[in-house]
């Protein structure tokens, strides 16, 4: 006779516990760790390659990459000053997870770090539900992307730490509706903290990169 | 949405049907129930046939996913209507924005038959 058996458990529990291994490595080297995630071309290698200067002698920072978009993003972080970055080969995945980032820090001297930036794939659906154990979930929104997205995107919106709305210097050419666009992360994510930027003229980049010294500072401190 | 994303998920539930099935001494597993909220992570038919591929030569192989889809409903703070959303979030009554989600997040293999 079959028989019904509870189990009422979270589907991506596997991932969760994986993803929690990582937080504790992380955080016992002292590494603060954040999740770049963003649709293709919203600029997450441009944020890297701005903010990475600015860190210079504040920070020693590593990169994995897993932007499968172009196999050339390690290099442009390591060209910006990154002093390690790695490559993830997703072999055609559509998002980073726990199993993925664990492979990486393994080939990662985590002592000689203070923060490691992980670039996720290019996509606003998958990785949202895959916890990485990173400490920051960071999302690189864009101007010509539009300003449905929130709207659209509601799991990737609602899960995010910080949001970086990328690309300002295209407002004046774009019809890009920024209630509209700020009512819809307020409904998902009132706490959101928000860095609205330029990675092509500078503007509004150093805002963001006082606020992250400022977070790995008080992660340090512990 | 990729291949590898409905595998992954996959994986991840046949590793906790295994888990629960010897926990509770089954000799084989039936049926699957999963609970998807429309909010979460798009997981389609696929997944059956992956399920079919992976499950096989183990307690669960041939088992039945049934999976339970939870629409979102979201409820207005300003004016306590509840709706489910349609092209966008705010509340159709007062146009509020500051709404919250009571369900659709929903993502969890909730029972199983086992035997
Ligand atoms: N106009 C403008 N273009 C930008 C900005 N940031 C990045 N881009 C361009 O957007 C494209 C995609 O950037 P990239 O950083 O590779 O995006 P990724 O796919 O998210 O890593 C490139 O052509 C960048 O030059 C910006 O602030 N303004
Ligand atoms: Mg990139
Ligand atoms: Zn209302």
């Amino acid at each position: 006779m079959p028989q019904r058996v509870a189990v009422v458990e979270n589907i991506l529990n596997a991932n969760d516990r994986l993803a929690a291994e990582n937080r504790l490595r992380l955080d016992t080297a002292g590494v603060f760790a954040i999740n770049l995630m963003a649709s293709p071309g919203a600029g997450k290698t441009s944020l890297i390659e701005q903010t990475l200067p600015r860190l210079t002698g504040k920070l020693r920072v590593a990169v994995v990459d897993g932007d499968i978009a172009t196999s050339l993003d390690a290099d442009r972080a390591a060209a910006a000053g990154a002093q390690a970055a790695i490559q993830i080969n997703t072999g055609g995945d559509c998002h980073l997870d726990a199993v993925m980032l664990q492979q990486a820090l393994n080939q990662l001297d985590l002592s000689k770090f203070d923060l490691l930036i992980v670039e996720n794939v290019g996509n606003l659906v998958c990785p949202a539900s895959f916890a990485l154990g990173t400490h920051l979930s960071v999302l690189v929104a864009s101007i010509p992307e539009g300003d449905d997205k929130p709207h659209k995107y509601p799991g990737m919106y609602s899960g995010v730490d910080v949001l970086i709305l990328n690309k300002i210097d295209l407002l004046p050419y774009i019809n890009f509706r920024m209630d509209f666009f700020k009512q819809g992360v307020e409904i998902l994510n009132p706490d959101v903290v928000t860095f609205p930027l330029s990675c092509r003229t500078g503007e509004g980049v150093e805002d963001w990169t006082d606020w992250l010294v400022g977070r790995v500072a008080t992660f340090k401190r512990g | 949405m990729g291949i590898m994303h409905e595998l992954s998920v996959t994986e991840s539930i046949l590793e906790i049907a295994l888990r629960h099935a010897q926990e509770s001494q089954a000799k084989r597993v039936i049926n699957l129930y999963l609970v998807i909220g429309q909010l979460s992570s798009i997981v389609d038919d696929s997944v059956q046939f992956y399920w079919d591929l992976i499950s096989k030569d183990t307690l669960a192989e041939g088992a039945k996913l049934h999976f339970q889809r939870i629409p979102a409903r979201l409820a207005c703070l300003e004016c306590g209507h509840e709706y489910s959303p349609g092209g966008d979030l705010t509340c159709p009554a007062c146009h509020s924005a500051r709404v919250k989600v009571i369900t659709g997040k929903e993502f969890r293999l909730d029972a199983m038959d086992v035997e």
